[in-house]
């Protein structure tokens, strides 16, 4: 390795920088730097960040899946009470027809005299919530205001019908209101139900998975990490255990060497001229 | 879409004669300042543009709860009373005096029958 090119793995840990690919929606590891950069990231807190994100979403997910639920029970319920009240409903109106017609009958024809006497609504209906697993579910209530417009309606004849027939209508369309909430009720309740599973369906199929490739993936890297650290370690041995050899051997040669000089000086001088002449010569190692 | 149901005071309708009459006889009748009513008498002269019309205002009026519609008379106007999807006000068809109800025309109950697939 020479001196002037960055040096990047001069640390044993090597530090990744994990960042989040939008196009890919996954997080990728761009390249390993030192210490000390402030892009750092740590892996191990990925990794422990995702498997939080992954507890979140879980939980997140049985939260909703109970909320639909319940909301389903409700829903069902409110289906088979808005296909009774319509039944009831058809009799009612066939009631309050009748009577209607017996005032007609008695009375003559009223509709023109209440078409124009009807200036401001007595019967008013108001809205109150009712809040079903955090759904706001509105119900209308009937409330009558004023006085009533048709007190002289049927004077000369008939009054009696006239009031009759009106407290016969007055109960038909209290009936009408309470299937009109349970009718609001049905339509916020489908769609809020829809959202619902939407949600449940995005976090189990989308958003689970890929925090789980995620944390697979940062998984794969660090036990990558592992090897490579230690195959490194592994070679690091090996390469002072060579050395290691190769001093005892030279050691060892040089011990000899000196034994030689001390049996046969003539020899010793032998060699001593070959110094010259000879080009390569081995390392000696103190 | 819930922030001003508290205004939503009036039950319109629009209906032939005798149901008309029936249900302002309760009360339910309103002319408001600018003297629009909140009920239309539908005969066999009434056009169909000018039911169309006034379903459209009475579904976008802000003081209006629920609509009560005859029947026979959403069934000339299906394809806008069949849009009408929001939870207010609330469109309710019902039978009148000439023509017996039929559950299957019902647009909620089309919508109850078509969401559990019977």
């Amino acid at each position: 390795m020479s001196g002037t090119g960055p040096r990047l793995n001069i640390f044993p840990t090597r530090m990744y920088v994990v960042c989040f690919d939008m196009s890919k929606r996954s997080f990728a590891i761009l390249h390993s730097c030192a210490h000390g950069q402030d892009f750092t990231f740590d892996p191990f807190r990925a990794l422990t960040t995702m498997k939080t994100k992954l507890k979140g979403a879980q939980t997140g997910h049985s939260l909703l899946k109970r909320k639909s639920e319940a909301l389903a029970k409700r829903f069902r319920v409110i289906v088979q009470k808005i296909n009774e009240a319509k039944l009831k409903m058809a009799k009612v109106m066939q009631a309050a027809s009748f009577s209607l017609t017996e005032v007609t009958y008695i009375t003559g024809d009223i509709s023109y005299q209440v078409q124009e006497s009807a200036k401001t609504a007595q019967f008013r209906v108001r809205t109150k919530q009712e809040n079903v697993s955090g759904v706001m579910l509105p119900a209308f209530e009937c409330y009558s205001e004023g006085s009533n417009a048709f007190e002289l309606t049927g004077l000369g004849r008939g009054g009696q019908q006239v009031q009759k027939c009106k407290e016969t209508y007055i109960k038909a369309v209290e009936m009408l209101v309470e299937l009109a909430s349970l009718q609001t009720a049905f339509v916020i309740l489908d769609e809020v139900i829809k959202v619902t599973n939407r949600r449940v369906n995005a976090i189990e199929y989308v958003i689970i998975p890929k925090i789980e490739n995620t944390i697979k993936y940062i998984v794969s890297e660090l036990d990558e990490q592992d090897r490579e650290e230690f195959f490194r370690l592994k070679k690091v041995q090996g390469k002072k255990k060579k050395d290691a050899a190769s001093a005892e051997e030279a050691k060892k040669l040089l011990m000899e060497q000196a034994a030689e000089v001390g049996q046969s000086p003539e020899k010793y001088e032998d060699q001593a001229a070959d110094v010259f002449k000879e080009t390569e010569d081995e390392d000696v190692i103190f | 879409m819930t922030a001003n149901y508290k205004d939503r005071n009036f039950v319109a309708v629009i209906g032939d004669e005798d149901s008309v009459t029936g249900l302002l006889l309760a009360g339910v009748g309103h002319i408001n300042t600018q003297q629009k009513p909140n009920f239309l008498v539908v005969d066999a002269k009434t056009p169909l543009s000018k039911i169309e019309e006034t379903f459209m205002e009475f579904t976008k009026r802000k003081d209006i709860a629920i609509v009560l519609i005859n029947q026979h008379i959403a069934d000339l106007i299906r394809p806008l009373v069949d849009d009408h999807d929001q939870a207010f006000p609330t469109v309710l068809e019902i039978p009148s005096k000439d023509h017996p109800y039929d559950s299957e025309k019902d647009s909620v109950l089309k919508r109850i029958q078509r969401l559990f697939g019977e």
